[in-house]
């Protein structure tokens, strides 16, 4: 299945200083007919209803500018490929003394002053709003979006060690946020323990569920691995809608007791965090808890994985990940690698579904679909699998992003007041995928770190080969 | 009794609309070892491109032979959901080759997610039910207590058309030289490209083969429930896929057989033990066949090479 292709080689182009516009506009014209084949139905003809009848409205003028747009990309593209490929006939004289012994490329003297910058932003986030937004109810969104972000952070940091790390596909890591969530849901509301205490235990719980379910996947890989995790997922929410008695079925839980600044609560009255450092009552007081404790708990998880990575077993899983027979005839005991990875991505997983669940104060099985995995995963794979800063970049260009969708109202004008920018959210995060794996399948950041260094910095396979065959 | 005879007719029903999903996987896997991830919602799509068609016909041209609106419909619904597919696999799949292992499967992913949310946003979000187009049915046999048996014409038609399509399918991959290349891909890329068989080509073919089945299990579906929305590709798609791992990935007449015993599973399941767990069934049947029985019932044992 990984056999190198022989057909797509061929298809070298004479590389010529003219950009041939006929070939080019043919090609765009016959990209534009199929355009025009495939939404002949879908996007032509609207399907309304009214009562309990359907009835079709036609729409030919979309059709018509989806196909002028594809047109004009193809076209775009076209000109483009050109003018790389007449780049590439030219060589420059730095390809050719490429040497082996690895220079710091300019990922690594940008992550340098970028990676303390990084941390200075999120560590001051909140002021920075404060200051901008001058209040601390205005800056209730940002924050609020940063809470998300950070959220999806150590999510994909807790993926990264079973994907990046030990290069096991798993698409059913939401059943460990699921797990962390309601764990701390129910512990909370029926025997009302503090988040504090089921916070570790929420981890304790999900690393564990890491283990039965790693367990029977031991054997498993690549896409097998990546489709019974995805059927455990499923079968997790299933369970969590069906299991009406105990998890409250598709109402979830509600009402979850928010957590205390370490047992002071958030409330205006007497007792209260407002009171006791004597500040003036604002919800947000809460909020900006929250930040801070999802960045610590997203810290930590980025600084375990660090230090995991340069013990035995995080080597023997990066070993995993680019090898498994090479790192069996080597004496690595595969069953514990992959346990241990499977149970410490799972325990991060229950972290942050603990967080969750108090910052939301309510859970629900809809919060942990497929589509919550798929997410995951598209940041450690736009992250470039392995790397801890690309992980943090991916999640916010991921989600950050939408909300950027969220406020281009100026389309409403272009389009028509019924348009809602950020229903394409979606749309445009499966083309994405799609798109990151065809041009850049090692992801935004494809530097891989090693983890040790023996003497010297040498190339190694994975930066030589920069879209190689892992 | 006559309750199991009856969930043995839907069983069946059901399991030849999963058999013809699952085929595409099945192929798509022997052929370039991926798991099309994204098949589920081309059978969803298809199931939309037949219901716009099938308004469009009675509709606005006012067919009013169910039959024939059918036939055209299916035929239409195969053309379009073809060239999806071929698309698809030029725009996603087909630029991945010789990357890394698991990149076709994620970008399988972003297909998925890209035709369920494409078919959101352009056709709204609700259930689309679509006016009954055959209701008759057939009375086997009364049971006892007052219990009918019954056969629906709509039964009937959808084991047809399956056993029909299958039919001339089987013959395709058998018989044709079209099917010989497309044997010799599965066996061996390499040496098949060394012997002159376009390979891109027929990679191409056997997602348009898939997709034309799936389209026709789209059709089915649309007739057999009668409502539609723009998730429900997933489920099926992961039933069928069950299906193609338990008939044994890569062989053909293993997925009809999964299909159908799925298919049976899950009417079954629903109607002795619990509705609400017919898709916990499913799902646990595929993570225990994959586990246990990986190569399945009628597959060949995967060869692990180094």
């Amino acid at each position: 299945m990984n056999a190198p292709s022989i057909t797509t080689a061929a298809q070298t182009q004479a590389v010529t200083r003219s950009f041939d516009l006929n070939a080019a506009l043919k090609d765009a014209f016959k990209t534009t007919l199929i355009t025009l084949g495939l939404s002949i139905p879908i996007l032509a003809y609207r399907t309304d209803q009214a009562g309990a009848d359907l009835f079709l409205t036609p729409r030919w003028g979309l059709v018509a500018i989806v196909c002028a747009i594809v047109f004009g990309l193809r076209l775009v593209l076209h000109a483009f490929t050109a003018s790389r490929a007449y780049g590439k006939a030219t060589p420059s004289a730095r390809q050719a003394t490429e040497a082996v012994h690895a220079t710091p490329s300019a990922f690594q003297h940008v992550s340098r002053f970028a990676l303390p910058m990084f941390l200075g932003v999120a560590l001051f986030f909140p002021l920075i709003i404060y200051l901008i937004q001058g209040g601390l109810t205005e800056s209730r969104y940002w924050v609020d979006l940063g809470i998300l972000i950070l959220t999806y952070v150590m999510l994909g940091w807790g993926l990264n060690i079973v994907v990046g790390l030990a290069g096991l596909l798993d698409l059913g890591y939401v059943a460990f946020y699921a797990v962390g969530a309601y764990t701390y849901a129910l512990l909370s509301t029926t025997f009302g323990l503090s988040f504090w205490i089921c916070l570790p235990l929420a981890g304790i719980l999900a690393a564990f569920w890491g283990m039965i379910l790693g367990f029977p996947v031991l054997r498993l890989r690549g896409d097998y691995l990546a489709i019974v995790t995805l059927a455990f997922g499923e079968i997790i929410r299933l369970v969590l809608i069906n299991w009406v008695d105990v998890t409250g079925g598709g109402a979830g839980i509600s009402s979850i007791p928010r957590a205390t600044f370490f047992g002071i609560p958030f409330t205006a009255g007497e007792g209260g965090f407002a009171q006791t450092f004597g500040l003036e009552f604002n919800s947000m007081h809460r909020m900006i808890f929250f930040y801070y404790l999802i960045l610590a708990l997203a810290l930590i998880t980025n600084f375990v994985t660090m230090r995991l990575r340069k013990l035995p077993v995080g080597r023997a899983w990066e070993a995993l990940r680019e090898d498994e027979i090479a790192c069996r005839s080597l004496g690595i005991n595969t069953t514990n690698t992959k346990l241990t990875a499977f149970a410490i991505g799972a325990m991060f997983g229950g972290f942050a579904g603990s967080f969750f669940a108090v910052r939301q104060g309510f859970v629900s099985p809809e919060s942990f679909n497929f589509l919550e995995s798929a997410i995951i995963l598209a940041i450690v794979v736009l992250g470039g699998m392995g790397s801890q800063i690309g992980v943090a970049i991916a999640a916010i260009v991921l989600v950050g992003g939408p909300e950027i969708l969220r406020n281009l109202t100026f389309l409403q004008s272009v389009f028509g007041a019924g348009f809602d920018p950020n229903e394409y959210r979606l749309l445009l995060f499966g083309i994405g995928m799609v798109a990151m794996m065809v041009w850049r399948p090692r992801g935004l950041i494809s530097e891989r770190e090693p983890s040790v260094i023996l003497k010297e910095r040498k190339a190694i396979s994975g930066s030589l080969v920069k879209e190689g065959h892992g | 009794m006559e309750i199991f005879v009856q969930q043995l007719i839907n069983g069946l029903t059901l399991g030849s609309i999963y058999g013809l999903i699952a085929i595409g996987y099945t192929m798509v896997f022997g052929i370039i070892g991926m798991v099309n991830f994204a098949h589920g919602d081309v059978f969803m799509l298809s199931a939309f491109i037949s219901l716009i068609f099938f308004l469009i016909l009675t509709t606005w041209l006012g067919i009013s032979s169910v039959a024939l609106a059918l036939l055209i419909v299916l035929v239409i619904a195969m053309a379009l959901t073809s060239l999806w597919g071929w698309a698809i696999e030029r725009i996603a799949y087909r630029p991945l080759r010789g990357s890394f292992r698991l990149a076709p499967l994620i970008s399988a992913i972003g297909v998925s997610i890209f035709l369920s949310n494409f078919v959101q946003v352009s056709q709204g979000a609700r259930n689309k039910p679509t006016p009954p187009m055959v209701q008759d049915v057939i009375v086997l046999f009364q049971g006892a207590s007052g219990y009918n048996v019954a056969l629906s014409y709509k039964q009937i038609i959808i084991m047809i058309v399956t056993a029909v399509l299958l039919t001339i399918f089987w013959y395709l991959v058998q018989k044709t030289s079209l099917g010989r290349a497309q044997r010799a891909c599965e066996q061996d890329r390499k040496m098949a490209a060394l012997l002159g068989i376009n390979v891109d080509r027929t990679i191409s073919l056997t997602f348009v083969i898939g997709a034309a089945l799936a389209s026709v299990a789209g059709t089915m579906y649309l007739l057999y429930y009668g409502v539609v929305s723009f998730n429900d590709g997933f489920v099926p798609g992961v039933k069928a896929f069950t299906a193609a791992v338990l008939g044994g990935i890569g062989s053909l007449p293993g997925a009809v057989l999964g299909g159908l015993i799925i298919g049976l599973i899950e009417t079954f399941w629903s109607a002795y033990f619990s509705i609400e767990y017919k898709d916990v069934a499913a799902f646990s049947i595929l993570a225990i066949v994959l586990i246990f029985m990986p190569s399945g019932i009628l597959g060949r044992p995967e060869v692990e090479k180094v």
